[in-house]
């Protein structure tokens, strides 16, 4: 009992750790994706490459002047950013990252905790996340936040319909509400992933899943309700420094969120796209190897003065990681926990590069589409999907 | 163990409902009624009611609360003022309820001596279990309450649409 | 391992229908009297899913899942006639809709 205990402990702290880290880094990649499309260096001068900018900004929102407003309702103003991150977190409890693993003599599972009902406890701590904004914009006593904050709301729950619908139906095709066990019967290689297997290849609900994702995270091309340039910057007006600084945590985790979602119920989880006896325990190897020498190759012959030392580094780093993968003893969790961030990483790719991309919707135009056509496509999806497995089985 | 988790819960859901009824403001009344929801559904969970549990939280408290205060914040009410009350009824009726309360709760244990709640007792409220029951014994009540939705869909839309134009 | 005697539950189920038939009966804002209706109503799906634990079997869920439901509609239904009452009256307390009386 009591190394249970232990065991998840150090679980959460290091998943805890790993998560705030990648939080602050996420925000540093998706400047940098934008900056690249847009064809500017993005954040370049505070330590090498801008990678010591979220620190910066971690430093400067701690250190601004923590203001509160007299004219806002005190409780439910300090509540709600503290309710928007706790659920952004706590729906990170239940995603599983590899398979069971054997660290140090015990034996445990590369998750948090298990749950039978794993996709409806994400789904419920989802529906819980539309308080933190519908009270922030509420409490701030300010008219243009309180619009912010009922349409960001409003758009909340209308995407949730599509999002609940598209989750239903792999569920149809593996018969399950455990996470684990959901990456578990995707096992085999790219074509038992849920969105190419089973007697309707869920490609439909995959990308009706991401739709519904984007909008439930506020993220362009549905995020008018936030827009820095339209309503004052919305239900976030009143804040400043750590509590907005947990709004965008929050909705950094919430993005983070819906992309393993989608890894685990589409694109089955920490499954390789093919066995590994056929070498895709190579592919991480050759992937870092090409990037340390790269990276090594314009080291030679920099561009900036400053990146004389710094690409060089970055060479041999990445070169030192394509060599730890091929250790047998750290490939039997480290390959799943590759696979399983590749696949989650190129969805959070896909999230800054339609930021990039695409303007934004008019409030009009963003609910019509969910009522006229995201839900009605959502349902016909469902009862295909329902028919075939049917007539299948 | 189960009884610590009972209590603390249990006191957060009275604690609460007390609010609901005693605050002003109905926005705080929704607040902490969203808190009663919620420490139900741990309750909920610890009776072997998984599926229900995130049900209550998925509709009730991510749903229906929602939509309360959705229409607190647009009809932008005020808090409630407090009218005279009659200090006579609070002080008869107060005690008179602990009471019945009290006589309720004593009725209640001697008609259930000995039974009590393991968490782990019932292990019949999986989401296959309700599923199989619902579309299997309960079918007619299924298809009737899907027809019900539709009329309130209906019936909400046409409302809410007179007084636009 | 001691469990929590199942009078317990129901005692509980019954404080918090108490409670939501006082806020009932005591409020005057239309909001807060729809909201202790609500509450009324998870006292008695609390009732349901104790006695489904009693008798061992899946029922009781079943019931509680249609009581969730019908509770639903009922709030969307309810909560837009308040908002057709709201905009003739522009009140939201139920001693002041009246114009019937007399």
């Amino acid at each position: 009992m009591d190394s249970f205990i232990v065991i998840s402990l150090i679980k959460v702290v290091v998943v805890f750790a790993v998560l705030l880290t990648t939080l602050a880094y996420l925000q540093w990649v998706e400047r940098k994706v934008i900056a690249h499309i847009q064809v500017r260096p993005g954040p370049y001068r505070v330590g090498p490459h801008g990678l010591l900018q979220p620190l910066a900004d971690v430093i400067k929102l701690i250190t601004k002047e923590d203001l509160v407003p007299p004219y806002v309702n005190k409780p439910l103003y300090l509540a709600a950013p503290f309710l928007a991150i706790t659920m952004a977190l706590l729906s990170i409890s239940v995603i599983p990252f590899g398979p069971v693993i054997q660290v140090a003599g015990y034996q445990t599972a590369m998750q948090l905790t298990d749950l039978n009902i794993g996709v409806l406890f994400v789904l419920a701590v989802s529906s819980m996340g539309v308080y933190g904004i519908a009270l922030a914009g509420w409490s701030s006593n300010n008219k243009y936040a309180l619009l912010g904050g009922l349409r960001s709301s409003a758009q909340m729950i209308s995407y949730e319909l599509p999002l609940s619908l598209t989750i239903a139906a792999p569920l149809l095709i593996s018969n399950t509400l455990s996470l684990r066990e959901l990456v578990e019967k995707q096992a085999g290689g790219i074509w038992h992933w849920n969105v190419l297997h089973g007697p309707f290849p869920q490609i439909f609900s995959f990308l009706i899943f991401l739709i519904a994702g984007f909008a439930e995270t506020n993220r362009v091309p549905f995020d008018l309700p936030e827009a820095e340039n339209e309503l004052v910057a919305g239900f976030h007006t009143e804040y400043s420094s750590m509590k907005f600084a947990s709004f965008f945590m929050a909705e950094y985790a919430n993005m983070i969120t819906v992309s393993c979602m989608a890894t685990l119920l589409f694109l089955g989880g920490w499954v390789a796209p093919w066995p590994a006896q056929y070498g895709s325990s190579l592919v991480p190897v050759a992937i870092f190897a090409l990037a340390g020498v790269v990276a090594l190759y314009h080291g030679m012959h920099p561009a900036r003065r400053r990146d004389r030392t710094s690409l060089p580094v970055f060479g041999i780093i990445f070169l030192i990681i394509a060599a730890v993968f091929l250790l047998p003893i750290v490939q039997s969790w480290l390959l799943p926990l590759f696979w399983f961030c590749a696949k989650t990483g190129s969805i959070l790719f896909l999230y800054m590069w339609i930021r990039g991309t695409l303007p934004r919707f008019r409030y009009d135009q963003l609910m019509g589409f969910t009522w006229k056509f995201l839900f009605p496509a959502a349902v016909l999806n469902l009862l295909v999907t329902g028919l075939l497995v049917a007539l299948v089985s | 163990m189960d009884v610590i988790l009972f209590l603390i819960f249990a006191i957060i859901a009275v604690v609460c409902a007390i609010n609901v009824v005693v605050q002003t403001h109905p926005i705080s009344s929704a607040i902490s009624l969203v808190g009663v929801m919620a420490s139900l559904a741990v309750l909920y969970l610890l009776l072997g009611a998984e599926f229900l549990a995130a049900a209550q939280v998925i509709v009730y408290a991510g749903a229906i609360m929602v939509l309360f205060v959705f229409v607190i914040m647009l009809l932008n009410a005020g808090a409630e003022t407090k009218k005279g009350q009659s200090s006579m009824a609070l002080f008869l009726g107060g005690p008179l309820l602990v009471a019945l309360l009290m006589l309720l709760a004593w009725f209640v244990q001697q008609l259930f001596p000995g039974i009590s709640v393991h968490f782990g007792g019932f292990r019949g409220g999986s989401a296959q279990d309700v599923g199989r029951a619902l579309f299997t014994t309960y079918l007619l009540p299924f298809e009737v309450t899907s027809i019900l939705i539709l009329i309130a869909i209906l019936g909400a839309i046409v409302l809410a649409r007179k007084e636009m134009d | 391992m001691s469990g929590v005697p199942i009078s317990w539950y129901l005692t509980l189920s019954a404080i918090l229908f108490t409670l939501g038939v006082a806020g009932f009966l005591f409020r005057r804002n239309i909001i807060t009297v729809f909201m202790s209706i609500e509450l009324m109503l998870n006292a008695v799906n609390l009732s349901f899913i104790t006695f489904s634990y009693y008798w061992k079997q899946v029922n009781g869920h079943l019931i509680a899942f249609f009581v969730m439901v019908v509770a639903a509609s009922e709030a969307a239904v309810g909560l837009a006639i308040i908002l057709t009452v709201f905009k003739n009256r522009q009140t939201l307390n139920i001693d002041e809709v009246d114009s019937m009386k007399n």
